[in-house]
């Protein structure tokens, strides 16, 4: 008996170690809020993601296909932009400029696409130059097969790191047990190119056989937060979990990052996928969330505008519709807030060059967080 | 997903036998788990409970009994503009799922005889095809 109480105790305090975070995490409701929100862009259904043209103008696109130039306080619409493949989560999706813009005026986007012989449509990643309102010098640079007719998991958003590498991500595309695993596949991946589309020499899967070989690191479910971390320079992502289990991963060259071989998250019927959480070879994730945020769009913070806000990492919720401020020390999260409460889906969050914050959310449209002096 | 269909096969057979055993609905309502599965379960949850405040429940909803036409458009088109359902005011948009019109009478039977709801009258492709923007 006595034993027996000794063995539990061991195993209750197994099970507190073996767990990366404490189970109680919880978002707080901040009594002081350093800014005020305001409408900047209205009249937009589900707009995706925000870049900033160095001439103060934005681009905007909407899930639906559309891509937005607002400018001078009006919308126009961009011409010959690439057909989405509007189905389910898919459309049009991440937009971001290249590092060197002012230089070669290079745009990327990722989109669901139908290219390809079969039914259905995977995530595709182009780029193009603007002017005049309209798109030219159109490529194609990445296009995910087979296509499939499934509704989720398309990912997707960009980054470029220091070196000048473009990274981007493909949700697993609802085949769980087929994709994220299988590197001869597309889909629950984080991709690395140069940025002309062409793969660079040093990429892990080089040489092997089969392999998607644009591929840079495997295992994820539907990555919609993807950036650049200011201070180290690595490739931060944050992924949908199912039902619990969304994570927040620093992206390493090669790795598995576990789906659905590990997870802290469990089917959306309440059935287990697997009671494992962590397993040699395989990344554990810096932060994940039980219940899940439905996390889309990531920004740090590097302005001084907002009091104490600096190097914290901001990302939208969908599910719980509102911002959160996540505070950082190093990669531990020490702590969790909630900003535009019951606002909306906040599907993209951006610092602006000006250094403010920017938020889109569903249903509404573009927020500029105006500092409170 | 072969589990769910097995999982839900007592409620799709008691769902069939209510509608006097009509196996084309029986059918529909097997396609249309399929369908909710994969483009409305991660809003409106396994049981069509929703999430009060944000999503619309689907099971016992007086908006679905009361607004037929009204649902299978929203499912269609997309949904803008504010909804009450069982009391509560929601706001939020609805983006069209890209849906063709039979997964969409697919998905309409199988919300319409779950988690406690039950209709008589199937959705039919015909029915969603004559419905306009």
């Amino acid at each position: 008996m006595k034993y027996s109480i000794v063995y539990l105790y061991l195993f209750v305090v197994t099970l507190n170690y073996s767990c990366a975070q404490d189970a109680e995490n919880k978002a707080n409701t901040p009594s002081d809020i350093p800014f005020s929100e305001e409408l900047l862009v209205d009249g937009l259904q589900i707009p995706w993601a925000m870049a900033f043209l160095p001439d103060g103008s934005m681009l905007i696109t909407e899930k639906s296909g559309s891509l937005i130039h607002f400018k001078d306080g009006k919308k126009a619409t961009i011409a010959n932009t690439p057909k989405v493949y509007a189905r389910g989560q898919g459309g049009l999706m991440d937009v971001f400029l290249h590092p060197n813009y002012q230089d070669n005026g290079w745009i990327y986007i990722t989109y669901a696409s139908e290219e390809g012989n079969e039914k259905g449509g995977h995530t595709a990643l182009m780029r193009a130059r603007l002017k005049d309102n309209s798109l030219y010098d159109n490529e194609l640079l990445y296009k995910a097969s087979p296509n499939t007719t499934k509704g989720q998991h398309f990912g997707s958003r960009i980054a470029f790191d220091n070196d000048g590498y473009l990274y981007f991500s493909i949700g697993e595309r609802g085949a769980r047990d087929e994709n994220p695993q299988d590197i001869t596949r597309d889909g629950g991946k984080i991709y690395r190119l140069n940025d002309d589309g062409s793969i660079p020499e040093d990429n892990p899967f080089m040489g092997e056989e089969n392999a998607k070989t644009a591929i840079y690191s495997y295992g994820h479910r539907n990555p919609q937060g993807l950036v650049k971390n200011p201070e180290t320079g690595a490739i931060w992502d944050h992924e949908h979990g199912p039902r619990g289990g969304d994570e927040i991963n620093i992206i390493k060259k090669g790795a598995n990052y576990g789906w659905p071989i590990i997870t802290y998250g469990i089917n959306y019927s309440g059935t287990p996928i697997t009671d494992k959480t962590e397993m040699e070879g395989m990344e554990q994730p810096i932060h994940y969330w039980v219940p899940s945020i439905a996390p889309s769009g990531m920004a740090f913070v590097t302005s001084d505008k907002y009091k104490g806000w600096k190097g914290s990492l901001l990302v939208g919720s969908l599910s719980f519709q509102y911002l959160e401020r996540l505070t950082l020390d190093g990669t531990k999260v020490t702590n969790r807030e909630k900003l535009l409460e019951n606002m909306g889906r906040v599907r993209d969050v951006r610092q602006g060059p000006d250094g403010l914050i920017y938020v889109a959310i569903e249903g509404k449209g573009i927020y500029r967080l105006i500092p409170k002096s | 997903m072969k589990k769910t269909i097995l999982l839900f096969l007592p409620l799709l057979l008691g769902a069939a036998n209510a509608m006097g055993q009509n196996p084309e609905l029986l059918s529909s309502i097997q396609r249309g788990s399929a369908i909710y599965d994969d483009f409305c379960i991660t809003c409106h949850l396994p049981s069509g409970e929703g999430v009060p405040f944000a999503f619309p429940p689907l099971a016992k909803s007086d908006y679905l009994i009361k607004n037929r036409t009204a649902s299978i458009k929203g499912v269609k088109y997309g949904n803008e503009g504010e909804m009450i359902v069982n009391g509560i005011t929601y706001s939020s948009a609805m983006a069209p799922m890209g849906l063709d019109d039979g997964e969409i009478a697919d998905v309409m039977n199988y919300i319409l005889n779950s988690w406690g709801n039950s209709s008589n009258d199937p959705v039919t492709v015909e029915e969603v095809a004559a419905i306009s923007e």
